[in-house]
C-alpha cells in the first residue's frame, strides 16, 4: 500500500511532464493535422534554457529559490516560445497545402537539426544540477518505509494545475481561443470570416512551445540531469499520451499524460524498469486498435 | 513557365523592409539568447557558464542583413545586394584563407575580425554571402525577371523529373554499368582522368548501395502501398540478429541464413502489421515508430538471447560458393585464393561484399519493377490512392497492405543480414530511430515511387556526408538541415513524377498532361 502511494505520487509528477508536452502535440494536430515531430526537441531546448537561466541567476547572486524559479519560468517560456514560432515559420508554414508526408519529413529533419544544434553548442555530456527545492512532507510511515511527498513534487503539481487552468481559460474564453477552435473546425471558412489563420497557427505553436518549456523546467528540477537527447523519448511518450487521451482534445492530453506517467511509474515499480518504454508503447498500440479515437476524442468521420 | 504578369517589380518600402529585417534580427537574437550566448561547461565539481555574447550578436546582425538582402532581391533590386554580398564574401574568404595568402602575421589580424570561432561556421557564412551575390548577379543579367515563383520552380523540376523518368531506360543501364565497374577501378593504375579508388571509397560504395537497397525496400511500403512506416529499422534489426544468432549458435553460413533472415523479418512484419495496418496515416507512422523502439529495447535488455548492449561479435563473413576470403581456411580446407591460385589480398573480400549487396539491391529493384505490373502491385497503388474505392471494388485492404508490409520487411531483413556479415559485429546501437528516419528521408526526398530518385537521394544523403568525415560533428546537423531544405525546395521529392498508367485522351498535348499527372498525390 505504501509503495503504491509512493509510486502514485511519482507517476503523477511524471504525468505532469508528459501532459504538458502532449498539449503541444494535440493542439498542433488538432489545428493543422500534422504530427509536430520536433516538439520533443522544443521540450529539450526548454530544459536547456532553464538550466542556463538558473545558472546565470546563480551567477548574479539570485539564490532566493521562489524568485529564481519564477524568473526562470518566465524567461524559459518566452525564449522557447520563439523556438516554437521559428519552427513553424521555417519548416511548416511554407509546406501548408503540400503532401502531408513532406511536413512530416521537415519535422523529422528539424528534430535532427535541433538535437545536433544543442549538442554542438552545449556539448554532449550530461548536465547535472543540484536540487533547488529539498525537503517534503511525510505522508505515512510503516515498517520503515516512508511515503513522502516532496515540496518539489507539490510545486510541480501546483504549477501544472495553474498553467492548465490559465490555458483552458485562454482556449475557452478568449478571442484567440475562439479563433483556434474555429481554425480547427474549418480553416477555409475561418479565414473567410476574417480570422488571421497564419497568426492563429503561429500562436498555437508559441503556446505549445511555452508549455513544453515548462515541462522542460520541471524535468530539470525533478530529475536534475539533462542532455541533448531527452527530447526524443519524452516526445514519443507525450505523443502516445496525446493519442491515448484522444488527439485534438486538451483535457484528453492531460489525462493521457497522467495515465502514461502512472503506467510508467507502476510498471517500473512492480515489474521491470528496462521494459517501461515497451509498456507505454504497448498501451499506445492497444488504444489505437480498440479505441482509435482515444479516451476523450471525437470519432473521425470519413467523407468520400 | 515565365510569369507573364507582374512585369513591374514590386515597390520597395524602406521603412517596411527595415522593420522586417529588424524583426528577423530580434527573433535571431531571442533564439541565440539562451543556447548560443551561454555555454555550460563542465568544471571539476560541477558546471560553470561561459558567455558568447559576441557570437549571439553576430548571429542577429547576419539575420538582419540576410533578411534585408532577401527583401531587396524579392523587390528586384539586385545591385546593392551584389556589392555588399560580394564584399562580405571577399572579406570572409580572404580572412579564412589568410594563412596561405598573406602569411601568418596578417592571418592573425584578419581572423580577429571574424565573428565566429569555428572555421566551418565562418565558411558557411562566406558561402551564403557568395550565394547571395550569385543570385543577384543572375538577376542583373536577366533584367526584369523577378524572383522565380515556387510554382515555376516546381514546374521546371517536374519537367526534369519527367525527362528522367522517360529516359530511365537509358539512365538505368548506365548507372548499372557504373555500379558494376566501380570496384574494378581499384585495380586500375592511377591515371589523370580517372579518380583513384581506394578501400575507403569502396566502403562508402557498399554503404550507399545498402541504403539504396533499404530505400527500395521501404519504397514498396511507403511509395507503392502508401503506408508510412517509421520503424523500418526494426526489420533490418530482425534480419541482422537472425543471421548473427544462427551463424554464431548453429554455425550456419551466410547464404543459407539469408533467405531465412528475410523470412524472419517478413514474419515480424506480418506480426506487427496485422494489428496496426487498419490505422491510417500518421497513426500508423507513430505506431510503427513505437514498434521500432520496442524491438530495440528488447534487443537491449534480453541479455540471454541477444547479449544485450554488448552485441554479437565474430559473425562469419560470406563465402564464395563455400570458399572463404581469408588467408588460410580455419578447417584447413580451400580458400578462394588457393582454389583459384590467386595471391591473397584483403581488398578482394570488400569487393565481393560490394557485389553481394549490389546483387541484393538489384533483386529488390527488379522485384519492385515487376510486381508493380502484377495484380497485387496494382492493388497496392490503388489502395494508396483511394482506400474506400478499393474496398468497394472487392480488394481486401488488410491483406493487401499486409503483403506490402511484409515484403518490404523481407528486403530489410536481407539488408540486415548483409549488414551483420559485413560488420562482423552488431549491437542495438546500430538500429536506432535515426536509421529509420534516414531511410524514410531517402525515399521521400527521392520522390515517392521513383527508383532513380532513391539512388540520387541515397548518394546525396549517405555518400556525400561520408566524404566530410572530418566535419563529423556537423554531419548530422547538415543532414537535418538538408532534409528540411530539400523538402522546402521541392515538397514532393526531388524526382517526383508519376507517369499516368492509362491515358484516356490521346489528343491532349503531353506537357499539360504531365503536369496534371504530377499533381500532388496525397501519400499516407
Amino acid at each position: 500500500m505504501e509503495y503504491f502511494v509512493q509510486q502514485l505520487i511519482n507517476g503523477l509528477t511524471l504525468g505532469a511532464i508528459y501532459g504538458l508536452i502532449a498539449i503541444g502535440y494535440t493542439m498542433v494536430y488538432g489545428i493543422i493535422g500534422m504530427i509536430n515531430f520536433a516538439h520533443g526537441e522544443v521540450f529539450m531546448i526548454g530544459a536547456f534554457i532553464s538550466l542556463i537561466c538558473v545558472m546565470v541567476l546563480g551567477m548574479f547572486g539570485l539564490t532566493w529559490v521562489p524568485l529564481a524559479l519564477l524568473v526562470t519560468l518566465i524567461v524559459t517560456m518566452a525564449l522557447t516560445a520563439v523556438y516554437g514560432w521559428t519552427l513553424e515559420r521555417i519548416a511548416y508554414r511554407p509546406l501548408r497545402g503540400s503532401p502531408r508526408l513532406a511536413a512530416l519529413i521537415t519535422a523529422i529533419g528539424m528534430s535532427i537539426f535541433l538535437q545536433n544544434y544543442v549538442q554542438l553548442l552545449q556539448g554532449a555530456r550530461v548536465k547535472p544540477l543540484q536540487p533547488l527545492i529539498s525537503g517534503g512532507f511525510e505522508i505515512m510511515r510503516r515498517e520503515g518505509f516512508v511515503v513522502s511527498l516532496s515540496y518539489l513534487q507539490l510545486f510541480i503539481w501546483i504549477l501544472t494545475l495553474v498553467l492548465m487552468t490559465i490555458f483552458t481559460l485562454i482556449i475557452t474564453r478568449t478571442a484567440l481561443g475562439r479563433a483556434q477552435r474555429a481554425c480547427e473546425q474549418d480553416m477555409g471558412m475561418a479565414s473567410l470570416l476574417g480570422i488571421n489563420v497564419d497568426r492563429t497557427i503561429s500562436l498555437t505553436f508559441v503556446m505549445g512551445a511555452a508549455l513544453a518549456a515548462v515541462a522542460g523546467l520541471i524535468f530539470l528540477i525533478n530529475y536534475g540531469v539533462i542532455d541533448f537527447y531527452i527530447g526524443f523519448l519524452a516526445g514519443i511518450k507525450a505523443f502516445t499520451a496525446a493519442v491515448l487521451g484522444g488527439i485534438g482534445s486538451l483535457p484528453g492530453a492531460m489525462l493521457g499524460g497522467l495515465l502514461i506517467g502512472l503506467i510508467e511509474a507502476f510498471w517500473s515499480g512492480y515489474f521491470t524498469v528496462e521494459y517501461k518504454d515497451v509498456a507505454s508503447f504497448s498501451i499506445l498500440v492497444l488504444v489505437l486498435i480498440f479505441r482509435p479515437t482515444g479516451l476523450l476524442g471525437k470519432p473521425d468521420i470519413e467523407k468520400v | 513557365m515565365a510569369t507573364a504578369s507582374a512585369p513591374k517589380p514590386p515597390a520597395f518600402d524602406l521603412a517596411a523592409a527595415l522593420k522586417e529585417a529588424g524583426l528577423t534580427a530580434f527573433v535571431m537574437l531571442a533564439l541565440a539568447a539562451g543556447i548560443v550566448a551561454f555555454h555550460i561547461v563542465d568544471v571539476p565539481g560541477g558546471l560553470a557558464i561561459e558567455t558568447r555574447f559576441g557570437t549571439a550578436i553576430a548571429v542577429a546582425a547576419l539575420g538582419f542583413f540576410g533578411r534585408l538582402g532577401v527583401i531587396l532581391l524579392r523587390t528586384a533590386r539586385p545591385l546593392p545586394v551584389l556589392v555588399v554580398a560580394l564584399a562580405a564574401a571577399a572579406v570572409w574568404i580572404a580572412a579564412l584563407l589568410a594563412e596561405s595568402l598573406f602569411g601568418p602575421d596578417w592571418a592573425a589580424r584578419l581572423q580577429m575580425t571574424l565573428p565566429f570561432d569555428d572555421v566551418v561556421v565562418n565558411w558557411i557564412v562566406a558561402l551564403t554571402a557568395l550565394g547571395f551575390a550569385l543570385r543577384a548577379l543572375w538577376m542583373l543579367r536577366n533584367a526584369g525577371a523577378s524572383a522565380e515563383e515556387i510554382v515555376d520552380r516546381d514546374a521546371a523540376m517536374d519537367s526534369v523529373a519527367a525527362r528522367v523518368a522517360r529516359s530511365s531506360r537509358y539512365i538505368g543501364p548506365v548507372l548499372l554499368v557504373a555500379a558494376v565497374v566501380f570496384p574494378l577501378l581499384i585495380f586500375m593504375p592511377e591515371t589523370a582522368w580517372l579518380p583513384s579508388v581506394d578501400r575507403r571509397l569502396l566502403d562508402i560504395g557498399i554503404l550507399v548501395v545498402t541504403y539504396i537497397m533499404l530505400g527500395w525496400g521501404l519504397n514498396i511500403v511507403v511509395g507503392l502501398a502508401g503506408l508510412l512506416d517509421l520503424g523500418y529499422v526494426a526489420f533490418y534489426a530482425v534480419g541482422a540478429y537472425s543471421y548473427a544468432l544462427l551463424a554464431t549458435h548453429f554455425n550456419l553460413g551466410f547464404w543459407i541464413c539469408l533467405p531465412f533472415a528475410g523470412m524472419m523479418a517478413a514474419m515480424a512484419g506480418m506480426l506487427l502489421g496485422f494489428p496496426v495496418l487498419r490505422l491510417r496515416g500518421d497513426y500508423l507512422a507513430i505506431v510503427t515508430l513505437g514498434f521500432g523502439e520496442m524491438i530495440r529495447v528488447v534487443l537491449l535488455n534480453w541479455y540471454k538471447f541477444t547479449n544485450g548492449p554488448d552485441g554479437i561479435s565474430g559473425i562469419p563473413r560470406p563465402t564464395f560458393f563455400g570458399l572463404p576470403f581469408s588467408r588460410t581456411a580455419d578447417d584447413g580446407g580451400e580458400t578462394f585464393y588457393s582454389f583459384f591460385g590467386l595471391p591473397y589480398s584483403p581488398t578482394d573480400r570488400v569487393i565481393f561484399l560490394y557485389y553481394v549487396i549490389l546483387a541484393l539491391a538489384l533483386l529488390t529493384n527488379l522485384f519492385t519493377l515487376r510486381i508493380r505490373k502484377l495484380p497485387v502491385g496494382r492493388a497496392w497503388e490503388a489502395l494508396r490512392e483511394d482506400e474506400i474505392a478499393c474496398r468497394s471494388l472487392g480488394i481486401n485492404p488488410r491483406n493487401t497492405k499486409l503483403t506490402a508490409f511484409s515484403i518490404g520487411a523481407m528486403f530489410a531483413g536481407f539488408a540486415g543480414s548483409f549488414f551483420a556479415t559485413r560488420q562482423g559485429f552488431i549491437s542495438p546501437e546500430s538500429f536506432t530511430f535515426i536509421e529509420s528516419a534516414v531511410i524514410l528521408a531517402i525515399v521521400v526526398l527521392g520522390g515517392f515511387g521513383s527508383q532513380i530518385g532513391i539512388v540520387l537521394a541515397a548518394i546525396l544523403l549517405i555518400g556525400l556526408p561520408e566524404f566530410f568525415r572530418e566535419l563529423q560533428q556537423y554531419r548530422m546537423l547538415a543532414f537535418g538541415a538538408a532534409m528540411v531544405l530539400i523538402m522546402l525546395w521541392r515538397p514532393r521529392g526531388l524526382l517526383a513524377f508519376r507517369e499516368p498508367t492509362i491515358r484516356l485522351h490521346h489528343g491532349v498535348s503531353p506537357p499539360a498532361q504531365t503536369v496534371a499527372a504530377a499533381r500532388p498525390d496525397e501519400v499516407a
